[in-house]
């Protein structure tokens, strides 16, 4: 078995972990389940006793050449990527970091991924097995340490964006890729409507685009791939070159435009919003003057709003298109009690029978997606 | 430990009116075809997994979706199971009728409803064949990646069920990277949408869930896919080796020089004599191994690649390497691995194919546990690996006329299973659980585990009407299987 050095910080906390569920259990009472505790702003605020996995950390299995990671719950996320950049390796789908305390449970619990996921594929497209602490504290494993499994029902991809309400998570396993070999940025001064125009037009095409967004008049673009394909697609394409720093700004929530600090510190006359739309979305229909004032990432799959619109306008616009919205905003503002879309009613049955089952007590993250469950 | 539905161990059948429900769904159901005569049922009574055979109580072949809603309706009123089969030709019996059960066929629903080239994705019913939707996107220079060995017949309705792979997955995923949405009715008929045409859906990940779960958590009616654009070239190289491992070896190689290949297969010395024999690929009759690197992308960097992949073949110890000349010879190559079962096939009356995956690293010693056991059990394995990710495909070649052979060919094949869980693999890559693999599930998941996966199901389908006795192991079944290992492993035990 291959793995990288040890940390001094490694530790299995699993069966302390494990002791405080069964506690939990007996007494029904509700968990609040952090990491790094830096993407409380992401979902609805769950009252519980606060259990932390940050003790249970360390890359217990690293295997290059299989393409393979194991790593604790609480391992930093940058612990993890740093690790994998030794190797020339990579988490492919470019998970946010909301500060250095950001650990691999709580990447896998919010299922939120970077500028290349229209590319690349998302967090859960990664994920090749998990091992979750259940209800009566005993650490189950699902999936597993290979490229294809299909054993039993694929529960460790279900636990991606969860956000911990069906378990635990005590250890995850990826599918790792080599860093590509070139990577050049460029920007391109052109309209919103162009840029969609564009980059319909190059997605037909075998491109190794990597990244882009539209936002402040300027298509931004990543070019990923061979050294002999990126040079000429960049010759290509044209533009003018763009600070590579631009895309973790981005993919962090940086830029100047989601303004300072948090959730909490954005100012509530104008919360954040993420929309996620399918590709081709020509026009929300909501005021010109909006739209051009949004960030379209994802080739426009996602797109960021800071706007005092209500929450039902943004929903319904989204809802038209097969999208939907989720509020980042500070608490009391008007998407904080329902951050995420409402679901339909036979789909929230099923979400709260799945809960049912694998939760009965309902300790785990209550409340955290949806007030009914 | 026979596979087939055991009430003793899989739970109690229901006592079904055989009439009495074709007449409820008779009424229920206006224009629904129901087939109800032995004669009838036969064509129905197993799918790819052929030696194991169940004749279905009714074959239902709705045309609507109208249709099939109200019979769920009426199946879940009258506590009847339902089995969903979509083109029949999976690997593990995950479509096996059940004699006490409605056989639902969604061959009917075969038409392809949209293809949209800018937002590159199409939108299918169940019925679709997988290659047909390829040759749909082909002219917007677009195509469907997962491509199954049988993708001139399967449909894409099973593909989602079993959650199906194919010789591309390590580049391009398997089908649950591949679906972006379904349509679903559960087993009381509702509806419902599980992912969206945007990139992610609120609320738990059932679109995953679904994918692979052999139609045992719901009936999927409609299905969003995604198209790529198609490489701008591809390429072939195949290498010789003369011993199994230095192959094994070579492809952990190319993976550690940063190469992704599209497709990366290996075989072994009995797999490459019956390939040649069958399609005359070219194929060097005399390796121990061969290997086939395909590399695709942009020209530029393809040839890039091939040097790279090259160099690396050769430190790996290839006795030759040989670059498909043109499409036609890169056609050829693939040709042969993608019709090395039938070709095995026609080397032994009867053959059985296997589907464990293991991690890489372990290759050299699962094929010597491979070898030594076919030499227990006096029966030859012809060997075809998907080797970028560690899918293997023994094929186990057999008489099942000779008394006692099929058994044995069971015996050996459980064997290489768990041998592929002792080693930190599992027992189904891509061909699914069904029937087949039911015992070994029991080694591969603790009996907690196996737990979870029953509450998962029983979210959706308490009553376990939908595909019952697949995928997931009973408890009996479970401790009369860890009885028959136990007795095995300590001859005092046996009687």
């Amino acid at each position: 078995m291959d793995k990288t050095a040890t940390t001094p910080h490694d530790h299995d906390a699993s069966e302390s972990l494990a002791e405080r569920i069964r506690q939990a259990s007996a007494t029904g009472t509700p968990l609040r389940i952090v990491g790094g505790d830096t993407r409380g702003f992401y979902g609805r605020p769950t009252e519980g006793e606060v259990l932390s996995t940050a003790e249970h950390r360390g890359i217990t299995f690293y295997d290059p050449v299989e393409l393979v990671v194991s790593v604790r719950s609480g391992t930093p996320l940058a612990e993890l990527e740093a690790a994998l950049a030794e190797q020339g390796q990579m988490l492919p789908f470019e998970p946010p970091r909301f500060g250095e305390a950001s650990t691999v449970g709580g990447m896998v619990a919010t299922g939120l991924s970077g500028p290349r996921r229209p590319w690349a594929g998302s967090v859960r497209d990664f994920v090749l097995g998990a091992r979750v602490l259940g209800h009566e504290g005993i650490e189950q494993r699902f999936g597993g340490q290979v490229m294809k499994n299909v054993a039993g029902y694929d529960l460790s991809r279900l636990m991606v964006g969860a956000q911990g309400t069906l378990g635990l998570l005590t250890e995850v396993t990826f599918k790792v890729l080599p860093r590509p070999g070139a990577s050049r940025s460029l920007h391109l001064d052109i309209s919103l409507e162009e840029a969609r125009n564009r980059l319909a037009d190059w997605g037909r095409e075998p491109l190794p685009i990597s990244a882009a967004a539209w936002l402040e008049g300027a298509l931004h673009i990543r070019l990923e791939g061979g050294p002999s394909s990126v040079a000429a697609t960049r010759e290509r394409l044209g533009g003018d070159e763009l600070d590579e720093k631009f895309w973790p700004a981005l993919r962090d929530l940086k830029l100047d435009f989601f303004g300072q600090g948090d959730a909490s510190a954005r100012a509530s006359d104008r919360p954040l919003w993420r929309l996620s739309l399918p590709h081709r979305t020509a026009s929300l229909g909501l005021a010109d003057a909006a739209e051009a004032s949004m960030i379209h990432d994802w080739a426009g799959a996602q797109c960021w709003v800071r706007s005092a619109i209500d929450a039902e306008t943004l929903r319904s616009a989204c809802r038209r298109v097969d999208g939907h919205a989720t509020y980042l905003g500070a608490c009391g503002g008007p998407g904080s009690d329902e951050p995420f879309t409402p679901l339909p009613s036979v789909l929230l049955k099923y979400h709260r029978n799945l809960k049912a089952e694998l939760d009965p007590k309902g300790i785990f993250n209550p409340g955290r997606l949806y007030a009914a469950f | 430990m026979n596979i087939l539905y055991d009430e003793r161990l899989d739970g109690a059948a229901p006592k079904l009116d055989k009439t009495a429900i074709r007449d409820s769904l008779a009424q229920d159901v206006p224009g629904l075809t129901l087939l109800h005569r032995e004669e009838d049922l036969h064509p129905f009574e197993c799918d790819g997994l052929s030696v194991y055979r169940t004749l279905p109580m009714l074959v239902a072949l709705p045309e609507t979706l109208a249709q099939v809603e109200q019979l769920l309706k009426t199946c879940h009123r009258l506590g009847v199971p339902v089995v969903t089969r979509g083109a029949g030709t999976g690997l593990s019996g995950g479509a096996m009728p059940l004699e006490h059960g409605v056989l639902l066929v969604l061959s009917r629903f075969s038409r392809i409803l949209e293809i949209d080239p800018e937002a590159r994705i199409a939108r299918v019913e169940p019925g679709v064949r997988n290659l047909a939707i390829s040759e749909a996107a082909s002219p917007y220079g677009l195509y469907y990646a997962p491509d199954p060995s049988s993708q001139i017949a399967c449909s894409i309705g099973g593909n989602v069920a079993e959650n199906a792979g194919g010789v591309h997955c390590l580049k391009y995923g398997l089908t649950v990277h591949n679906v972006i949405k379904v349509e679903v009715l559960t087993i009381e008929g509702e509806h419902m949408t599980l992912g969206s045409d945007a990139l992610d859906a609120p609320g738990f990940d059932l679109l995953a869930l679904f994918n692979g779960s052999e139609g045992m958590l719901g009936v999927v009616t409609e299905i969003t896919v995604k198209l790529l654009p198609k490489p701008e070239t591809a390429k072939v190289l195949m290498a010789s080796f003369d011993d199994i491992e230095k192959a094994g070896n070579a492809v952990g190689s190319i993976i550690a020089a940063g190469i992704i290949p599209g497709g990366l297969e290996m075989m072994d010395n009995l797999a490459i004599r019956a390939a040649e024999d069958f399609i005359g690929a070219g194929y060097p009759v005399e390796a121990a191994a061969i290997l086939l690197c395909e590399l695709d992308g942009v020209e530029a960097d393809v040839d890039d690649d091939c040097e790279t992949v090259r160099r690396v073949l050769e430190a790996a110890g290839a006795t030759g390497i040989q670059q498909a000349r043109d499409d036609a010879e890169r056609a050829l190559f693939w040709a042969g691995r993608k019709n090395a079962f039938p070709a095995v096939g026609r080397m032994s009356p009867d053959y059985y194919c296997m589907d464990g995956t293991i991690p890489r690293r372990e290759l050299a010693r699962v094929l010597k546990g491979i070898s030594d056991l076919s030499e227990q059990y006096g029966l030859r394995v012809a060997n075809v690996f998907h080797a970028g990710d560690g899918n293997m495909h023994p094929l186990i070649l057999f008489d099942a006329n000779t008394p006692g052979e099929l058994d044995e060919a069971e015996a050996l094949g459980g064997k290489i299973l768990e041998l592929c869980v002792e080693v930190g693999g599992t027992i189904t890559g891509e061909h699914g659980v069904g029937r087949e693999k039911i015992n070994q599930m029991c080694a591969q998941f603790r009996p907690d585990e196996l737990a979870t996966f029953r509450a998962a199901k029983a979210a959706f389908d308490p009553t376990g009407l939908l595909n019952p006795g697949k995928n997931i192991p009973t408890p009996a079944r479970c401790s009369e299987f860890r009885t028959i290992k136990s007795a095995a492993a300590d001859p005092a035990k046996q009687g």
